[in-house]
């Protein structure tokens, strides 16, 4: 068998609102547009996405917090709906989706060598959380790929930035071994935004966006402080300063996401695409991804 | 002015495992027991609404409060999906959700009723509400717990409560779903081996249980930024339950309290404890933070004294 591969890491935010803005057929809640820059970034992205060969998307959500250790869906197949606690008013989805529950739990297995504590969910009534559903749609309309969701445990709340750092960057280690011992194509997605300071107020329609912007500067400072260093191929550095940056824009890179995903792929020193940057009630969202093939690689923006 | 008619409070723990799995241990099934009194206190009493705050709903915008009629679902922990599933058909006072919702807009508070079919009821709520009410028996409502709220906005939402409660003409019965510390173990144990995480959180819960065991739940309320430093994962901005809990029960210390149980959920400290409106007061304590009427939102301070 050969051997597995990662064929390309996203950086993927998950805000409801681009999910909301699109008006996908799954959606019952309907609007007149919005959030276009980060939409269309999703759209080039899911393009290049149909040009690859992959077996299963791999997604780490930030909103399926875990305390006891890292947990991975265990289910072939989950139908519900979900409804964003926080935003019910524009995301209440109803989805259909497979999961590779083979690469779940050899990642499950090979991450608990690595001495992670770990779990497999096998409860199908347990509700997918919007994270994975506002990536993965944004990312694959179709959905016709399985998905594999892992659990953000929260080593950040309990320990420190630090902490999460370092048992996010093992956990990604472990992930990639996983990858590459199960023979598959996969396609890593860490579903956050950068700075995750919201605005407290909704403007009676969400999608006016002469309401729209970051903030504070302060935020959007260190928001392009980080995707300058993307641009620059300089991962290593950007999780080194990864707890500073949590801690200075209470950043939803809180959960472990992009840690793991850059230790999964061995911290790039090549140039991230740039899809697309936006606010969305405040946070600071980015779209990016990292191609390994360079005869791929793009310039986007 | 007539005061509202809050009959009693419970303060009570957000985890699953007094439903779902209280043979696991012998907490879980004292939890479990006292969960059963508070049932047989509520059934007896002449209460009509039972309103809960929990601290595992959390929101962004504003306050959300609960005003779907009869919510539905089939619940599962996010941490605990392994003790099976939490089915509910929930009954609300939709009248009481506007009126709460009104007087949180009246106080400056931004707020919002909730009224979608397949809304995700927490954990903490729907383990209250199941154990509590299990047969709808008394209408109950619902607040969220803002993420970014901290003293003064949550002293206002308690007071907001407590003025629908009182246009409303209600006898209520005020539940808080909350830790006492909140520090779980981060692996997988043997349920009939569980304990609170580390002795100073023993420490501080059993100090805070003497509080409520002699009726000064202002005085745990004053308490609430040191609880938080001490015992308090920094998940959320501040230890919010006491400020709301107080707040909305009249800022006083005069209860008479009962602590029912206090046991180890997987290392954090859950207690069941009831606090009835009695006529004396303790406590030695003076406080100079001010008591706020009305939110006004942030101070804008930071574009001022700029040269």
């Amino acid at each position: 068998m050969a051997k597995g591969e990662i064929v390309l890491g996203c950086l993927a935010p998950h805000p409801p609102h681009v999910v909301y803005a699109e008006n996908p057929e799954q959606n019952e809640a309907f609007s007149e547009g919005g959030w276009e820059t980060l939409r269309w970034g999703y759209n080039r992205l899911a393009r290049k996405l149909k040009t690859i060969d992959y077996d299963a998307m791999v997604i780490f959500t930030p909103h399926w917090q875990t305390y006891i250790g890292t947990h991975f869906l265990g289910l072939p197949e989950f139908k519900s709906k979900s409804v964003d606690p926080v935003f019910p008013n524009i995301f209440r989805f109803n989805y259909d989706i497979s999961v590779d529950v083979d690469l779940a739990e050899k990642m499950c297995e090979v991450a608990g060598e690595f001495g992670i504590v770990t779990k497999m969910m096998r409860n199908p009534d347990f509700r997918i959380d919007y994270g994975t559903i506002t990536s993965c749609h944004m990312l694959n309309p179709d959905w016709d790929k399985p998905l594999v969701t892992i659990s953000s445990n929260r080593n950040a709340h309990y320990y420190s930035a630090e902490v999460m750092n370092e048992q996010a960057s093992a956990l990604g280690e472990a992930c990639a071994r996983a990858i590459e011992e199960s023979g598959k194509k996969v396609v890593l997605i860490s579903s956050h935004s950068l700075s995750h300071r919201h605005f407290v107020t909704e403007s009676p329609l969400p999608e006016d966006m002469s309401r729209e912007h970051i903030y504070n500067h302060s935020q959007y400072v260190w928001d392009m402080k980080l995707v300058d260093l993307m641009r620059s191929g300089k991962m290593r550095e950007v999780i080194d300063i990864m707890p500073e940056f949590t801690e200075q824009t209470i950043a939803e890179t809180e959960g472990g996401g992009l840690t793991w995903m850059m230790a999964a792929m061995r911290y790039p020193n090549y140039p991230a695409e740039i899809y697309g940057y936006q606010s969305v009630i405040g946070t600071g969202n980015l779209i990016a991804a990292w191609d390994p093939m360079e005869a791929t690689r793009e310039i986007v923006l | 002015m007539t005061e509202p008619e809050i009959l009693f409070g419970i303060y009570c723990p957000p985890h699953p495992q007094p439903l779902l799995s209280p043979e696991a241990s012998d907490g879980y099934g004292k939890l479990r027991d006292a969960y059963e009194t508070c049932r047989k206190r509520i059934e007896e009493s002449e209460a009509d609404l039972i309103l809960v705050y929990s601290t595992t709903w959390p929101s962004i915008i504003g306050h959300q409060i609960q005003a779907h009629p009869e919510p539905e679902w089939v619940h599962v922990d996010d941490d605990f999906h392994f003790l099976g599933s939490m089915p509910y058909k929930f009954r609300m006072d939709v009248e009481f959700a506007d009126a709460f919702k009104n007087a949180a807009e009246s106080r400056g508070l931004q707020s919002r009723t909730i009224e979608y079919d397949g809304f995700p009821i927490d954990t903490g709520s729907v383990v209250a509400l199941k154990l509590l009410n299990p047969d709808n028996r008394i209408p109950a409502c619902i607040v969220s717990s803002n993420m970014y709220a901290n003293r003064a906005e949550t002293i206002v939402l308690g007071k907001s409560a407590r003025d629908a409660i009182q246009e409303q003409g209600k006898k209520a019965v005020v539940v808080v779903v909350s830790s006492l510390s909140n520090r779980m173990f981060t692996e997988h144990i043997d349920p009939s081996e569980d304990r609170i995480h580390s002795a100073k959180d023993d420490e501080w819960n059993r100090k805070i249980l003497e509080f409520f065991d002699d009726g000064r739940l202002e005085d745990l309320s004053q308490l609430s930024r040191e609880i938080h430093g001490q015992i308090r994962v920094q998940k959320v901005v501040a230890y919010k339950p006491a400020w709301w809990m107080s707040a909305t029960m009249g800022q006083h210390n005069n209860y008479t309290g009962e602590v029912l149980a206090y046991e180890a959920l997987h290392g954090s400290g859950g207690a069941v404890v009831i606090l009835t409106p009695a006529s004396e007061s303790v406590g030695d304590k003076e406080f100079d933070e001010d008591d706020v009427e009305h939110y006004h939102g942030d101070r804008g301070v930071l574009d001022k004294g700029m040269l």
